[in-house]
C-alpha cells in the first residue's frame, strides 16, 4: 500500500497545482500562445518554477542507485532525434493551439463539468489509439 | 510588472515541480501526463493500477482545489465542438507520436536536462504559437 501513498501524493500536488495556477482555464492557455496579441505570460511562470523545481532535484534524485520503493528507475534512455519525436510534437502542438488543452488540465478541467474538456478527452483518446494503429501499421510495412 | 498577481502560478508550477520529484524519488516514474494516460489506453501488465491512481489523485486535486478554495474567475468559455474535437485528435495522436506532452518532455525532460525533450518542447511550442495566430489573427476563430 505505501508504494501507491506517493504516488497518490504526487496526482493530488499536481492536479491543485495546476488548478491553482489557472492552468485548466483553456482561455489562457491560447492568450500565452498568443505572442503577437494580449500575451498572458501566466504559463511561463508555471513552467518556469516547475523546471526550475526539477532541474534542481532531480539531479540529485537520479544520483541514486534505484527509487525509494522500487528496484530501479523507470526513465527514458533514447537520446536520437527522429522524425517521430519532431512531427509528432508538431503536431500535438497545433492541436494544443487549437484547443487550448494539453493531455493534463484537459483530464482535470473534465471534473469541473466542462463540456469542451470531456469532448476534448474523448478525440484524445480516439487520437491516441488511431497514433498506435498507424505505428504498428507502419512497423508490419517496414519489416521484410 | 507586478508578480503578486502571478504568486498562484508560481505556487502551482512549484507544486507541480514537487509532484513530480516525489514520482521519481519514490517510484522512479516520470510524471509526464500523456505517457500515463497512454499508457491506460493501451494497457501493459503490472502499469493499470499506478497509472490508475496518480490520473484519480489528480482529478481529485484538481477538484479539490477548485471547490474550496478561491480561485481567479475562469475566462468564460464557449461550446467549440470543432476546436475540440480537431485539437483532441491532433493532441492524441501527437503526443504518443512524439513520446511525451508539456508535462513529460516539458516539466520532467527539461528537469532531466534532456536534448530530446528541449528539442520535442521548442517544436510543440513553435507549432502551438503558428497555430494560435494563424487561426486568431488570420481567420479571426478562436
Amino acid at each position: 500500500m505505501k508504494n501507491y501513498f506517493f504516488i497518490s501524493l504526487s496526482g493530488l500536488l499536481f492536479g491543485f497545482g495546476l488548478s491553482l495556477s489557472a492552468m485548466l482555464d483553456r482561455h489562457r492557455i491560447i492568450n500565452f500562445l498568443d505572442i503577437t496579441g494580449n500575451w498572458d505570460p501566466t504559463l511561463l511562470f508555471v513552467m518556469f518554477s516547475a523546471v526550475l523545481v526539477t532541474v534542481v532535484f532531480f539531479r540529485f534524485i537520479l544520483r541514486r542507485h534505484a527509487p525509494i520503493l522500487d528496484n530501479r528507475f523507470r526513465v527514458p534512455t533514447r537520446k536520437d532525434i527522429d522524425a517521430s519525436l519532431l512531427v509528432g510534437s508538431a503536431i500535438f502542438g497545433a492541436g494544443w493551439g487549437l484547443a487550448g488543452y494539453c493531455p493534463g488540465p484537459g483530464f482535470a478541467a473534465m471534473t469541473l463539468g466542462s463540456i469542451n474538456a470531456i469532448l476534448f478527452t474523448l478525440a484524445y483518446i480516439t487520437g491516441s489509439l488511431l497514433s498506435s494503429y498507424y505505428s504498428r501499421k507502419l512497423q508490419g510495412e517496414n519489416k521484410p | 510588472m507586478n508578480l503578486t498577481i502571478y504568486m498562484p502560478a508560481i505556487t502551482g508550477g512549484l507544486l507541480i515541480g514537487i509532484s513530480a520529484c516525489l514520482l521519481l524519488l519514490f517510484n522512479g516514474r516520470i510524471a509526464g501526463l500523456s505517457g500515463i494516460i497512454n499508457g491506460l489506453i493501451s494497457p501493459e501488465k503490472n502499469e493499470i493500477l499506478w497509472r490508475t491512481v496518480f490520473i484519480v489523485s489528480l482529478l481529485g486535486g484538481a477538484t479539490f482545489h477548485y471547490y474550496f478554495f478561491n480561485h481567479t474567475p475562469f475566462t468564460t468559455d464557449t461550446f467549440s465542438p470543432v476546436f475540440m474535437i480537431t485539437g483532441g485528435l491532433l493532441v492524441g495522436f501527437g503526443t504518443r507520436m512524439g513520446g511525451g506532452c508539456t508535462s513529460g518532455h516539458g516539466v520532467c525532460g527539461l528537469g532531466r536536462l534532456s536534448l530530446r525533450s528541449l528539442i520535442a518542447t521548442m517544436t510543440f511550442m513553435l507549432t502551438a504559437i503558428i497555430t494560435v495566430f494563424i487561426f486568431r489573427h488570420i481567420f479571426n476563430i478562436i
